[in-house]
């Protein structure tokens, strides 16, 4: 059923939308890179060939990225389905030795100096390992993806990186580890998990935005109304109406107990004063008990919100057609943090304004939707988990990271895909990228 | 299973496209809808530095400058730039304490914001300065930034030129759309304000781009937003320094005020209004404690009587009522009174200086003696004439003559807030007398001599000078004669001033016969006394009864004779016979105008004048009570020699706000110096009646300061 030739060739079969979007991609996020860095005292080509600035690094990185690229389109897609279960282990492993090699930056301690001054965080490695591990996982024939424990084990799969993330103070990172949802929810995962995660995630807001009391009065209305219309059918069933009173207490316990929870023990200060922030209220860090110890040294620092509202200054002040290349007064001034990584978004929202910002997303969408079509017309179960985790983890970046920019999501530090300066970020999605490509010229195989 | 599941993927994508269509959403409301954004980033990055241009200096006739400017500097602050500063040092060269320290921070921050630079000590000593300068380093977001400040070398002209001040939020409001921020300075008052756009200049305005440390990153946009500052123009006005500097030493220790202006020209030659102030003290740091002194005197020093102090003209008005009455052929030159002393026509007699036969022979005599039987008649023939069938319409006829000579309107000088006097209203007299059918001319009679409810600015007497001058015009009495780089909207205002202003057909008969009439009150007349060296004047004098004190002394006169080139007019408060104080006064600015020095007796007796003191009593009891007695004129007198005149002055001992000056005077007996002040003229038995009880015959020496009205 498969052709030799495919196998021999990486350009037939790759799918050249993929690769041109993505040649877009990095070549817009050195673009967005060079705005940020830009500097009109330093002459650009003694800056280029010194590869001193994070856009001449970047663009070595890319270079070194495209030969990564090439070597993977030319490997067999069997290496893959081969080393899924090594690669995971070596990642986990990799993870760990963090905690004992790791190189402290930005207060979290999830790199590995390597040599050459170049470092590298295990935790984004291992989005690929994952990704390969739940594919190799679901795709084995005695995989039944509709029972309950092959769906525990996939969680468990997937949360074991995630938890080390947050053991490395890396939340942005362990959120990420949810992207593979899609992905077990395309193979059979029963919505009603999606939907049980989603009336959570509403209860937590509803939480931070209400008052406690009109939220609890306003969950047993809606308990009662739901009993008392249906109170002929509970006739019959009995049980309906414990399973509605019991969705109501547990309600009731997340609204008085688990949030505070979460919020004073599971996140730290700093975290739960970001959420509060996009809400508007202010946290309280003395109630705090995971970050003690950080909470003394507070003073002197620019205000928490103060990310979010010179990003949104710089976005918005982009107006509809932007203010020009080079042009932007935020990014020119170093108004935005983090700029070139965390929110690289804004140079680009601020030069190119509304239409820019809109084309942007529009090739964004356009790349994940390819992406599920090649998933879609994959025969091997393993290419297209695969194709969906990417998928998945393409998504969340940049659905969080643009959100956050523009003051809908909490500030979690993640990097927009292939736009953000960073080698190890580009590699893991060029990598992510170029293997699905590979699987992809390979589709009428069946991959186990 | 792949199959079963493959609706999943549409989901997903839908799923997708929700978040991303939420994400849109936002930008749309970010980028599209709100364009408070920009203004953020503006006010973030763009740093703008409003480059001040000099304003323009304003010249008299033979180009002295009047007022300057000189640099000053300020040190200013960006309170969100202020971190780390090492307060304490900085407390110290300032001499403040770290409350005020603080106080000022916060006043910065009302006024200009965080980011903003504001003013935290303005005018700097330059000793002050030098020690900043230095310590500079220690203070960050403070710095010093220069600013050029009005001085005035002459010390002079304070009315007219006017003063510049911070603009308000009153200010900010009426002028809105002129591009004036917090913190400007502009004209207040005099020229000042009249030219506030010729003087200004444009303001420039630099853009630079700032990052978020606050640093200059260099121009924005290569300074193609920049504009640059365009210098104020230079006024070039018609006053004389040296005259103007003369009248106003002339009105020293007295209330009053005088005006000298170009009959040719109508160009004001000197504007002095006493007391006055050193315009100096009004600028730079001094301002704040002396605006206030000035604001709360009893005297108002800053208020321009020439222009806007309303005063009976009394006699002098004497010839304007003969003017009309020659027009409408009510009289002849030749017309005679036979004046008894008073006069008797309407009921009550009113009194006239003289009463010998004939010092009403003619108009020319009746003049020279200032009869006010003569003019009263004379106001009577006019508002019954027959012409006009009934006194209302005579009175408004009258009425309409005296608008045409500048009485009772404004003049259109080019100062701010003119006053236009009064020549009364019909409604005014309506009032009083029922309605139009008891209309009688004796019910306000003494309107024919300068009386009733006329009243006129100094302005406005010296004015009517120039027409008689002129035999019939004059020129709208004004300041400024050219701008520089004149701009079609100059030469609009300045046209005005260069257009004779004709009234009505008076024929030059007329003017000839006053001008003989007022030659002969300089010759025998009431004015005979006072002589202006190498030249025929002619003059009238006033003694204007009012309802605050004594008799106003006013005297109006012009010269040469022949083809004259300058009117006068003086008002001196409460001070008695025009002959005797505004009189001398007025010579003495006609001798400088137009010998353009004084002889040596006139320089003497200029001297002398400058020393007298006619503050009337309630303003010195006004600075007694409020312990001000360093306001005081230092009349040091011999008792010798001390004449009734000076005791007019002197304070009742009774009075027990006084006992203290009075303690003051004797216990400085001992250093009492033998100067002597001579009087210019003995008027002993007209002011004796005024005197209190005369102070104990012994030398004494009333503790006020020689610099009396110019605090």
């Amino acid at each position: 059923m498969s052709t030799v030739s495919n196998q021999n060739s990486f350009s037939k079969g790759t799918d050249l939308a993929v690769i041109i979007l993505y040649f877009a991609m990095v070549t817009i996020g050195i673009m967005c890179i060079f705005m940020v860095e830009f500097n009109p005292t330093n002459s650009l080509s003694s800056s280029l060939v010194a590869g001193k600035n994070s856009y001449s690094k970047q663009i070595y990185f890319a270079l070194f990225c495209g030969i990564v690229g090439v070597f993977i389109l030319l490997m067999d897609s069997k290496f893959f389905t081969a080393l899924a279960n090594i690669s995971y282990v070596v990642g986990i492993l990799l993870m760990i030795a963090t905690f004992f090699l790791g190189k402290n930056v930005n207060g979290s301690k999830s790199w590995i100096p390597i040599a050459g001054g170049f470092n590298l965080q295990p935790a984004e490695l291992c989005k690929i390992f994952t990704a390969l591990f739940l594919a190799k996982y679901i795709s084995k024939p005695e995989t039944d993806f509709t029972k309950l424990k092959s769906h525990l084990l996939a969680a468990g799969m997937i949360a074991l990186p995630a938890l080390l993330s947050i053991m490395q103070h890396e939340m942005g990172l362990a959120l990420v580890y949810s992207a593979f949802l899609f992905a077990m929810y395309r193979e059979g995962l029963p919505p009603i998990i999606l939907i049980v995660a989603l009336s959570f995630a509403i209860l937590v807001i509803a939480t931070l935005l209400l008052d406690p009391i009109i939220l609890a009065i306003i969950l047993t209305t809606i308990a009662a109304i739901f009993i008392s219309s249906m109170l002929k059918k509970f006739k019959k069933n009995k049980n309906a109406i414990l399973v509605v009173l019991s969705i109501w207490a547990i309600s009731f316990g997340t609204i008085r107990y688990a949030v505070p929870y979460i919020f004073n023990n599971v996140f730290e200060c700093y975290q739960s004063t970001r959420i509060y922030s996009m809400i508007g209220k202010e946290y309280d860090c003395s109630q705090n008990n995971k970050s003690v110890s950080v909470s003394g040294k507070k003073n002197g620092k620019k205000p928490d919100d103060y990310n979010v509202k010179q990003s949104k200054i710089a976005i918005g002040s982009g107006g509809f057609l932007g203010r020009g290349f080079l042009k932007g007064t935020q990014t020119r001034g170093k108004y935005v943090p983090e700029q070139n990584t965390d929110f690289i978004f804004t140079s680009l929202g601020e030069a190119f304004g509304f239409v820019g910002t809109a084309t942007f997303m529009g090739l964004y969408l356009f790349f994940l939707f390819r992406i599920i079509r090649i998933a879609e017309r994959q025969r091997s179960t393993f290419s297209r988990v695969y194709a969906y985790s990417v998928v998945g983890i393409f998504f969340f970046h940049i659905a969080v990271n643009i959100s956050m920019t523009i003051g809908l999501f909490p500030v979690v530090g993640i990097p927009l895909p292939l736009i953000s300066y960073g080698g190890s970020s580009l590699l893991t999605f060029t990598v992510l990228i170029f293997i699905l490509l590979r699987l992809d010229a390979d589709r009428q195989m069946v991959l186990r | 299973m792949a199959l079963y599941n493959s609706n999943r993927g549409g989901i997903i994508q839908i799923i997708i496209g929700f978040v991303f269509v939420i994400i849109i959403g936002q930008l749309i409301s970010l980028q599209i809808f709100s364009n408070k954004y920009k203004l953020a980033a503006d006010n973030n990055a763009i740093f703008r530095k409003i480059i001040y241009p000099d304003r323009g200096i304003i010249y008299d006739r033979r180009k002295h400058a009047l007022l300057e400017n000189t640099i000053s500097y300020d040190l200013v602050v960006i309170p969100n730039e202020a971190k780390g500063v090492d307060t304490a040092a900085l407390c110290n060269i300032l001499n403040i304490n770290s409350e005020e320290y603080n106080k000022r921070m916060i006043d910065v921050i009302i006024k200009n914001s965080r980011v903003k630079t504001g003013i935290f000590e303005p005018f700097l000593s330059p000793e002050l300065y030098a020690q900043l300068n230095e310590n500079l380093y220690r203070f960050p977001g403070f710095s010093l930034t220069e600013r050029s400040i009005r001085s005035y070398p002459y010390n002079t002209a304070e009315h007219v030129l006017g003063y510049v001040a911070e603009v308000d939020v009153n200010f900010l409001n009426k002028h809105d759309e002129e591009g004036y921020e917090m913190g400007d300075y502009a004209g207040m008052t005099g020229l000042e304000k009249q030219y506030e756009n010729v003087l200004m200049g444009q303001r420039g305005v630099k853009r630079f781009l700032r990052d978020n440390k606050g640093k200059i990153q260099g121009s924005f946009e290569k300074g193609q937003f920049d504009t640059l500052a365009v210098a104020g123009r230079n006024l070039y006005t018609s006053v004389d320094v040296e005259v103007q500097q003369l009248a106003e030493k002339l009105l020293q220790h007295k209330i009053g005020s005088a005006v000298v202006i170009n009959s040719k020209t109508g160009g004001v030659i000197a504007m002095a209004s006493s007391p006055g102030y050193n315009p100096n003290l009004l600028t730079g740091n001094q301002r704040r404690k002396t605006i206030g002194i000035l604001l709360t005197d009893t005297a108002r020093p800053i208020y321009n009587r020439a222009i806007k102090g309303q005063y009976p003209p009394g006699s002098t008005f004497k010839p304007m009522g003969a003017i009309i009455a020659l027009d409408e052929g009510l009289i002849e030159p030749s017309y005679g009174y036979n004046c008894r002393g008073a006069y008797f026509a309407c009921g009550d007699p009113r009194k006239c200086t003289h009463n010998n036969a004939g010092h009403a022979a003619n108009l020319q005599i009746a003049l020279a003696n200032s009869c006010n039987s003569y003019f009263l008649q004379v106001f009577r023939m006019a508002v019954d004439n027959p012409k006009y069938h009934n006194a209302k319409k005579g009175y408004l006829k009258w009425k309409e003559y005296m608008n045409s000579f500048g009485f009772g309107r404004k003049l259109g000088i080019d100062l701010p807030s003119e006053n236009k006097a009064n020549i009364p209203d019909t409604a005014a007299y309506n009032k009083d007398f029922g309605n139009a059918k008891y209309w009688n001319s004796c019910y306000m009679l003494t309107l024919g001599i300068g009386q009733d409810r006329m009243t006129a600015t100094p302005l406005q007497l010296a004015n009517t000078m120039a027409l008689i001058a002129n035999e019939g015009f004059y020129y709208t009495p004004h300041f400024v004669d050219s701008i520089e780089d004149e701009e079609l909207d100059d030469k609009e205002i300045l046209s005005k001033f260069r257009k004779k202003q004709e009234v009505t057909k008076i024929s030059g008969d007329i003017f000839k016969v006053i001008k003989e009439g007022m030659h002969d009150v300089t010759v025998y007349g009431t004015a005979a006394g006072i002589k202006v060296p190498g030249h025929e004047y002619c003059a009238k004098t006033g003694t204007a009864q009012n309802p605050h004190g004594k008799n106003h002394s006013i005297f109006v006169c012009f010269a040469p004779k022949d083809n004259p080139r300058v009117a006068v007019a003086v008002v001196v408060e409460n001070a008695g016979y025009g002959a005797t104080w505004a009189g001398p006064i007025s010579s003495l600015l006609m001798e400088k105008y137009l010998n353009d020095t004084l002889t040596v007796e006139s320089k003497r007796k200029s001297d002398e004048l400058a020393t007298v003191d006619l503050m009337p009593q309630s303003i010195k009891d006004w600075y007694i009570k409020n312990n001000k007695t360093d306001f005081l004129a230092p009349i040091e007198y011999n008792n010798d020699e001390l004449s009734d005149i000076w005791d007019m002055e002197m304070v009742s001992e009774n009075n027990p706000m006084t006992k203290k000056l009075v303690d003051t005077i004797q216990k400085t007996t001992d250093t009492n110096s033998k100067k002597t002040n001579p009087l210019p003229i003995p008027i002993k038995s007209k002011l004796n009646r005024d005197t209190g009880a005369l102070l104990n015959n012994k030398k004494k020496k009333i503790p006020i300061n020689k610099n009396v009205n110019r605090i």
